[in-house]
């Protein structure tokens, strides 16, 4: 059964390939994306007091279960040519896919990004005050030696991504050989009845998605054991 | 701690830059919302690197289901709307959505239903006493109910077969609202019938127990046709390399394409452009 | 970058600190002068720690001022804090220290140099690219201390730094604090165990439920104390 998507992997189909390779590109730059915003973001939280800021918490919190066809039907909307970003003409193309899953992920990494600088700061917040450490070098400080949750963090972004095809088909349009990623096409081949086909590209996805997270977890166990952090 | 920030401002003046890339790609191409019969049937893989090797031009196809695709056209999302309900096509044209409607091709739609065949229609010729048999034994019957194309094929046959669906529907009457391939999935599953285009079940390979029911009635005749988006509606509308695909398509080169594709030996699409009132 | 100027007298003028419902220091005026160590002493919950805090510049007293050489809200630049229970990095111990001197902007050019004299001062060497967490008790605060004087301080708090040290490492401690009194550091030092204070003071603070009960020479201090307070206490009373 699993056999024509194994097939097409050994035998190198530049089909097969170039969804695979989309798929990675568009979930790998949203992750960063979603990085880029989502880690300043939680430290703000974390460490700025202000007024309401239980309220953002729980908002963003919340945020984090935001179901994937909303945000690619709220992205389609925006990005129509009869919506207000329609002039940029993104629509059905990668980037408005990049754009979609990086709005969908950003929460998630923002949440867990301000649970873990939040505990550090709580332990670090007295010597960092002693060393007169200005708060730039401190929200660095404490995003660096919090490395190793917030790789997590990413991981949990970059997973939620990868695994979505609400919001991709929708912003995408699933079209061959430019925004068919690996779920789009999966959800494609089920509903052509190619069921074999369907199942293999699935099994193909789930590698790739679990040798990633081996990756992580791997980098993460060394980087751990040299900071004697575990 | 100044390397952070440097890092940081290098690493968003390089995503910027490889987001700004892309743009550079799109040259010539164009954007078609078609139905999704003429996709999952393989005619557009066979199709379009003809067009492609001829022209230079990447026809980019989301494949949606007629009422959808021509919601994307008249969002001006595409440039062209390539579908198969000729009513709604002449409105389009006529509210000013689209410049023209060209006839393309036709095939004809069947009625797909399981093997033991609970309402006795099999091997019928008359689409209107298949529809009211299935009626009244109960029988279950999947409805795309999405807009499509083939769905409001199915709502006229009920009508022709003086049936008032919406009415008389029971539980044997499912409307799932998806695709031609989710309703033949659900049909296999269920042992259902359901109304399909020849083209998608040709290429449908997870059909269980089912098979042809009905076929061969006039009035289950399909007709494909093609429209430029308006430019005057959409300024962005690439109305030159649109107007290339759609005078191929009616050309005697690209009906002979079409009349070429073949599933296992078997002709899924009949070109018919010059035919008058098609 | 460091301004010539003193923090030294560090003094405390009629410091009314209050947390909660609860008034946690009252004291008239202290002062705290170049010299010697000063050992803080007294019972556990007297305020040791709180005025430590405050006389850091940690904590601003809800009544009354600080003032260090005359001055008052100036940067922590000339002092340095350690704490009862430090907190590493996660680094190595050579990264930990090269924090504390990054962040007292020590030029760049000697750093790796000082990492190692200060580590060697403390009796770390060795002990550079081990990570700080996986250090031992004693060892994490011995770090501490190393992070501590590279911020090169004139005043050097420590909060009860021998309390949860065996013996060895608690002599190793003293043995380097005496060493940092020796090149000229004023050190400010909390312990409720008395034999720390003889061994390093040379003038005694008695802390109680808040107040200054007694501030006298060591020698005083524990020969012949003022206080009916500072007898007992001596004596191994629980003052309550």
């Amino acid at each position: 059964m699993f056999s024509s998507a194994f097939e097409l992997l050994f035998t190198g189909d530049p089909g097969l390939y170039r969804i695979i390779g989309l798929s990675l590109y568009v979930s790998l730059t949203a992750t960063l994306i979603a990085a880029l915003i989502g880690l300043p973001l939680g430290a703000f939280l974390a460490l700025k007091e202000f007024r309401g800021r239980g309220a953002v918490i729980v908002l963003v919190n919340a945020l984090m279960g935001m179901p994937p066809v909303v945000v690619g039907l709220a992205v389609f909307l925006l990005l129509s040519r009869s919506g207000p970003l329609g002039s940029l003409g993104i629509l059905f193309t990668p980037r408005a896919m990049i754009i979609a899953q990086a709005i969908l992920i950003t929460p998630i990494i923002a949440a867990l990004a301000r649970q873990t600088i939040a505990d550090l700061w709580l332990q670090y917040r007295d010597e960092l005050a002693a060393m007169n450490v200005s708060t730039a070098d401190g929200v660095a400080t404490l995003l660096w030696d919090g490395r190793f949750s917030l790789l997590t963090a990413l991981l949990a972004g970059f997973g939620r991504a990868s695994a979505e095809v609400g919001a991709v088909i929708i912003v995408g349009g699933n079209i061959d050989g430019f925004t068919r990623t690996m779920t789009t096409a999966i959800a494609l081949e089920t509903s052509k009845g190619d069921l074999p086909l369907a199942i293999g590209l699935g099994t193909v996805l789930l590698l790739i998605v679990i040798a990633i997270n081996a990756l992580a977890w791997f980098i993460r166990r060394t980087g751990e054991r040299m900071a004697g952090v575990a | 701690m100044l390397r952070l920030k440097h890092a940081f401002v290098t690493g968003v003046a390089a995503l910027a830059l490889a987001l700004g890339q892309s743009a550079i790609a799109q040259d010539k191409s164009i954007v078609v919302a078609s139905t999704t019969s003429t996709v999952d049937s393989g005619l557009f893989g066979h199709l379009l690197p003809l067009f492609k090797s001829k022209t230079g031009i990447d026809v980019r196809v989301v494949s949606q289901g007629t009422g959808q695709a021509l919601d994307t056209g008249r969002r001006g999302d595409a440039d062209v709307v390539f579908v198969h309900a000729k009513s709604q096509e002449e409105k389009f044209v006529a509210d000013g959505f689209g410049v023209k409607r060209f006839a393309v091709m036709y095939n004809d739609f069947v009625l797909i239903g399981p093997k033991s065949d609970p309402a006795k229609v099999n091997s019928s010729k008359d689409i209107a006493a298949a529809l009211v048999k299935i009626k009244n034994a109960g029988a279950p019957f999947i409805s795309r109910g999405d807009k499509s194309g083939t769905h409001s094929a199915e709502l006229r046959l009920w009508k022709i077969a003086g049936v008032d669906i919406a009415k008389d529907k029971g539980p044997w009457y499912r409307d799932i609202g998806q695709g031609m391939g989710a309703a033949l999935n659900t049909a296999s599953a269920s042992n259902a019938y359901v109304l399909a285009d020849r083209g998608t079940w040709l290429s449908f390979k997870n059909r269980g127990d089912l098979v042809i029911s009905v076929e061969g009635d006039n009035r289950l005749f399909n007709q494909y046709g093609v429209m430029l988006v308006n430019p005057a509606k959409h300024a962005h509308v690439k109305k030159d390399l649109g107007q290339a695909f759609i005078d191929w398509l009616v050309s005697p080169e690209g009906q002979k394409a079409i009349a070429d594709y073949k599933v296992n030996g078997e002709q899924l699409f009949f070109p018919n452009a010059t035919v008058p009132g098609a | 970058m460091r301004s010539p100027e003193s923090d030294l007298p560090l003094q405390f003028e009629r410091i009314r600190h209050e947390a909660g419902n609860r008034l946690i220091l009252d004291i008239g005026s202290l002062a705290i002068v170049n010299g010697p160590p000063t050992a803080i002493v007294g019972p556990n919950g007297a305020g040791k720690t709180t005025l430590l805090r405050i006389g850091m510049g940690l904590a601003a007293p809800t009544g009354g001022r600080v003032t260090w050489g005359g001055r008052e809200n100036i940067p922590p630049s000339r002092r340095a804090f350690l704490f009862q229970r430090p907190v590493m990095l996660m680094r190595s111990a050579a990264g930990n220290v090269e924090y504390a001197l990054a962040a007292a902007r020590t030029p760049r050019s000697g750093r790796k140099q000082r990492v190692a004299e200060l580590l060697a001062l403390v009796g770390l060497s060795g002990f550079e690219d081990r990570p700080a967490r996986r250090l031992s008790g004693g060892e994490q605060q011995r770090l501490a201390l190393a992070r501590a004087l590279a911020r090169d301080p004139e005043i050097l708090f420590l909060d009860e730094p021998t309390a949860s040290l065996d013996p060895a490492a608690a002599k190793s401690v003293e043995d380097v604090l005496r060493a940092v009194a020796g090149s000229g550091v004023k050190i400010l030092i909390s312990t409720h165990d008395l034999g720390t204070a003889r061994r390093l003071a040379g003038d005694v603070v008695l802390l109680h439920r808040g107040r200054v009960i007694e501030h006298s020479p060591s020698g005083t201090f524990f020969s012949e104390p003022k206080t009916e307070e500072a007898r007992r206490f001596q004596a191994g009373d629980l003052l309550l």
